[in-house]
């Protein structure tokens, strides 16, 4: 057995009991090391339970830059005898397993290829702490403190770290410090530190900044203007309204008067909450709610009618898997079409497609743009990967003259100027019309909302002419739509190519990554990441561009492949699935290998032999 | 269809202080069915809110989906109307009074949209204590898919179907209360003497005012056999008492027996003068209201009339201690903290 070998590129996860408070020292881990200088990326793996159940922490440090999932572990930190046995075996050969040696490890766990470290966590724990709740908390803190001497991390930022987590709680620095100190002396009297894995500062994040995309999220709805934010709790959609609550207290709450320039209510269910996002849009205000898929499901009529009566609607849609009763916890891209055509009757819904923190930041403030300016709503597709791990980012940024765009929007003097007024009346050509917010003109203005069964001024009809040309002019909004939703991102290999990746959201890192692989085989392609639904005109030239395209996505049905067959009238023989949907996010090596599958000329000579028969579970 | 009604008046119509005639009320001709109890109410709500000098286009009338919520279309042409969906209008109304503040919010819903599909909203939006008048067209059935039985039809009441209802009815103001609602009364649509008051009186309460007004469908339940035909509830309708509303700018000039009479101002200075029918009920204290609306089903009758206020509610607004200035009025520079405010939180995530 030869251990593994590396600096600053290696994947470490942590194995641990959910609600002992591993998640902290976890992320202190994770910053010190980001703040060495180092990308990293960890994400959760956590069940749906409160407490008692195995939960894991996976961090990718890759000092290329790589923050998409590796696949297959290098060192496992195992704190949770429930889980043991699965952990070691997932284990690269020549990997390190860190566990509790208070109680001797169960001799048939024992694999011959891999470094075996105890450390006595308990034991030490038991000897330093009388009350039962810090022995466990310091537990973790302890080994946090052990991994430092292991890898050779820089003991100075760790304890910054620390200092800063506990910014005015001051008390609890020291014996913080006191704990990282403990793992620490223990690991260097005890190992031969570092080793064979190890870290050195190095100068590779530049301006980057350490954030989830729910809260970049809550922070783009603060910025973009949100008043209104009715929502119902459901993972991993609801740390969104968490941070919009908490950035709201900060930032928006009248300094003379103490009240509120927002709204929050936690609706009773997900149909209230969109209804809720319908009534305050329709009347004028910003408003917006968070969901995942079941939750999706539930506002579904509501989206009908948005779409219909074009009311401006803001839905960001945390992507998980499954029903209720599936793996909620767990990540996928599995609503996109349940989303682009959400609802009864002929729908069609905008969707948008951040990868990164930024860019929910981003798109969360421009959703209310785009719904005001296009009057439909506006569903931001995110999911739990993107929303509930800490990404490595671009820093967040605003430009101070951006002014928001209410989009058509009839004054009272406006209309004191009208002869006639027609709320869906296309008047300008781009087939959206005006509207006007309840209140304005004692005399003119208002109007009755509902689904159809109206003509351009409004006034009730059931006329089928009179549907059919509404029908027509949703539709010719649509091809408006295109001009203004989000344009795709493409990457050329530089090479005269016929084949290409496409990918969109969370896939993007890996996808990069895979692409660097394939080119080390050989395998020049080039890419383009789709940032919306409706599908711009460059998404439409660069498939004609090509002679076989790889949709790379995070669910069974190859939902965004489908929504391009359907929009593009594409025959089956063009698109090609590169698929992950057991819930974690996709790897890097998984799209390398499905992607070999489908290229003459090159069996599967995997990176790392042993992983590839694992497959999906990658 | 609907039709325009006609742009002429007559000269002579009387006008309120702001110079509008009842017809500046009025919404296009109805299309229900005539004799429908839902046009009584459509017309009581016409002649509250021109009695009341209101704005129209200060009111938003929001509604879900029915032949009463159809209804809105039929009155207050000058002010903005949103159709929902079936049962979800009180989630609509509750989004739009969070972004203005400053409207008046009128709810029309049905015995189905309220009592059944959308009972769960019905009973948020009260728990919440949303500043609106909610009014429910109660008949007792779905008129607008043809008269099955709803959850307020009683046990043993038969529509025009014929086939007895099975299950005991839902009674909307005794729920309310329990759920803890501010404002709540039942009224009748054929008795607009007692309606238009009671309509006032909720448009001046600050909360949720729920009328439950018992509204025949002539056309699927309105035979011999039903507990919500006319002459059954013209039979068993058993009033609280009577009530005058006299808004806060009016001169008080009535003169009422003493005794019997309750003078109560409200926050906006309104005052409601209650002629008290019965010595126990209290229709300012919640136990007693409870026990009345027990007492009137025990007896089978139906109890109409102000069953319940709390005249000193804390609204929804006021709860969550949002902005005086209407949310729908604040622009990037109330809401935008800039970019100085967001290097900070960069530097933070360092
Ligand atoms: C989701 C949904 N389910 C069913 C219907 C069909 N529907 C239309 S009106 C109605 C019942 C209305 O009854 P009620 O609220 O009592 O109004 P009424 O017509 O009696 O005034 C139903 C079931 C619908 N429009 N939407
Ligand atoms: S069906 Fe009944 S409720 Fe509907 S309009 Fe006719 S009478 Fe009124
Ligand atoms: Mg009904």
């Amino acid at each position: 057995m030869k251990p593994i070998q590396s600096v600053n590129d290696f994947v470490i996860k942590f194995a641990n009991v959910n609600g002992t408070g591993s998640a902290s020292a976890n992320n202190l881990f994770a910053k010190a090391l980001f703040r060495m200088g180092l990308p990293v990326s960890p994400k959760n793996i956590f069940p749906s339970n409160i407490q008692g159940l195995p939960t894991w922490y996976e961090v990718r440090v890759s000092e290329k830059g790589y923050l998409g999932r590796r696949g297959g572990v290098d060192i496992m930190l195992s704190v949770n005898p429930q889980s043991m046995a699965q952990d070691i075996q997932e284990l690269e050969s020549g990997g390190y397993f860190i566990y509790d040696s208070t109680k001797p490890l169960d001799l048939r766990l024992i694999r011959n290829d891999v470094s075996i470290i105890g450390l006595p966590l308990t034991r030490i724990c038991n000897e330093q702490y009388k009350d039962p709740r810090q022995r466990q908390l310091f537990k973790n803190v302890i080994y946090v403190g052990a991994l430092a001497a292991l890898l050779n991390m820089d003991f100075k930022v760790l304890t910054e770290c620390v200092s800063d987590q506990f910014k005015g709680k001051e008390k609890l620095i020291l014996p913080n410090i006191h704990a990282l100190e403990l793992g620490y002396q223990y690991a260097k009297e005890s190992f031969d530190c570092p080793i064979g894995i190890s870290v050195r500062t190095a100068d590779k994040v530049g301006d980057k900044i350490l954030l989830d995309g729910n809260t970049a999220l809550g922070l783009g709805a603060i910025y973009g203007g949100a008043t209104v934010v009715a929502w119902y709790p459901i993972t991993p959609s609801t740390s969104v309204v968490d941070a919009f609550e908490k950035y709201a207290k900060r930032m928006r709450i009248d300094p003379g008067t103490g009240r509120h320039n927002y709204a929050i209510v936690q609706a009773e269910d997900e149909l209230s909450a969109i209804g809720m996002v319908l009534g305050a849009s329709w009347n004028g205000a910003r408003a917006f709610t968070a969901t995942s898929g079941p939750g999706v499901s539930l506002m579904s009529e509501f989206l009908g009618l948005a779409y219909f009566a074009e009311i401006p609607t803001v839905l960001y849609n945390v992507q998980r898997a499954g029903p209720s009763t599936g793996m909620p916890t767990r990540t996928q891209q599995s609503d996109v079409l349940s989303c682009a055509y959400a609802s009864h009757g002929d729908t069609k819904q905008v969707l948008l497609f951040p990868s990164t923190p930024k860019e929910c930041f981003d798109f969360g403030a421009q959703s209310f743009d785009l719904a005001e300016r296009l009057q439909t709503p506006i569903i931001l597709m995110t999911d739990l990967d993107l929303g509930m791990n800490d990404n490595m980012s671009s820093p967040l940024a605003w430009d101070d003259t951006t002014r928001y765009d209410r989009g058509k929007v009839l004054s009272a003097e406006d209309l004191d100027g009208l002869e006639k007024y027609g709320r869906y009346l296309d008047v300008d050509g781009d087939a959206i019309c005006y509207r006007t917010y309840p209140g304005t003109h004692p005399e003119k203005g208002a109007f009755f909302t509902r689904g159809t069964s109206r003509d351009e001024y409004a006034v009730y009809t059931e006329k089928g002419e009179e549907y059919e040309k509404n029908m027509h002019r949703l539709m010719a909004k649509w091809e408006t739509i295109k001009e203004y939703v989000p344009r795709p991102e493409i990457v050329s290999c530089g090479k005269d190519i016929d084949t290409a990746v496409l990918y969109y959201g969370t896939s993007e890192e890996s996808s990069r990554e895979a692409l660097a692989y394939l080119a080390e085989d050989g395998i020049d392609l080039d890419a383009m990441r789709v940032r919306s639904f409706p599908f711009n005109k460059e998404v439409e030239d660069f498939i004609d561009q090509h002679e076989r395209v790889f949709v790379i996505e995070q669910n069974r049905d190859a939902q965004l492949r489908t929504l391009l067959m359907a929009e593009f009238e594409l025959g089956p023989d063009k698109l090609k699935s590169v698929l992950c949907f057991d819930g974690t996010p996709i790897s890097a090596r998984n799209i390398r290998k499905q992607i070999l599958l489908h290229m003459p000329g090159h069996n599967v000579t995997p990176l790392h032999p042993e992983k590839v028969a694992s497959g999906a579970g990658e | 269809m609907s039709y325009k009604l006609p742009a002429f008046r007559h000269p002579d119509l009387p006008v309120n202080d702001l110079g509008y005639t009842r017809a500046d009320y009025e919404g296009s001709i109805s299309t229900l069915c005539a004799g429908c109890g839902h046009d009584s109410i459509n017309g009581a709500i016409v002649r509250a809110c021109h009695e009341l000098s209101l704005e129209p286009h200060k009111i938003a009338k929001l509604s879900g989906i029915g032949c009463s919520s159809k209804a809105p279309t039929y009155f207050l042409g000058k002010s903005h109307g949103f159709n929902s969906v079936h049962g979800r209008m009180p989630s609509v109304a509750t989004g739009a009074a969070m972004a203005n503040r400053d409207l008046m919010y009128l709810g029309v819903s049905g015995d189905g949209d309220t009592a059944s599909i959308g009972m769960g909203q019905f009973a948020h939006v009260v728990r919440r204590n949303l500043n609106m008048v909610y009014i429910v067209m109660n008949n007792g059935c779905y008129g607008l898919t043809k008269g099955q039985d709803s959850a307020t039809a009683d046990e043993g009441s038969a529509s025009k179907k014929g086939d007895p209802n099975l299950f005991g009815a839902i009674d909307l103001p005794g729920l309310a209360l329990q759920l803890g609602a501010t404002f709540v009364a039942r009224s009748f649509s054929g008795d607009k003497d007692q309606l238009v008051p009671l309509i006032k009186a909720a448009m001046s309460h600050r909360g949720f005012a729920l009328i439950d007004v018992i509204s025949p469908c002539v056309t699927f339940n309105n035979n011999p056999g039903s507990t919500k035909s006319y002459e059954f509830v013209r039979e068993h309708a058993e009033a609280t008492g009577t009530m005058d509303f006299v808004p806060m700018r009016d001169e008080i000039t009535t003169r009422y027996q003493a005794g019997s009479m309750h003078e109560v101002t409200l926050h906006d200075g309104s005052v409601l003068h209650l002629h008290k029918m019965s010595d126990t009920h209290d229709p300012f204290d919640r136990g007693s209201a409870i026990h009345a609306v027990e007492q009137s089903r025990a007896k089978g009758e139906i109890l109409t009339g102000l069953v319940y206020m709390n005249k000193d509610s804390t609204e929804l607004h006021e709860v969550l201690q949002t902005s005086q200035r209407p949310l729908n009025a604040l622009d990037e520079s109330d809401l935008c903290p800039g970019s100085k405010m967001l290097d900070n939180i960069n530097a933070s995530l360092r």
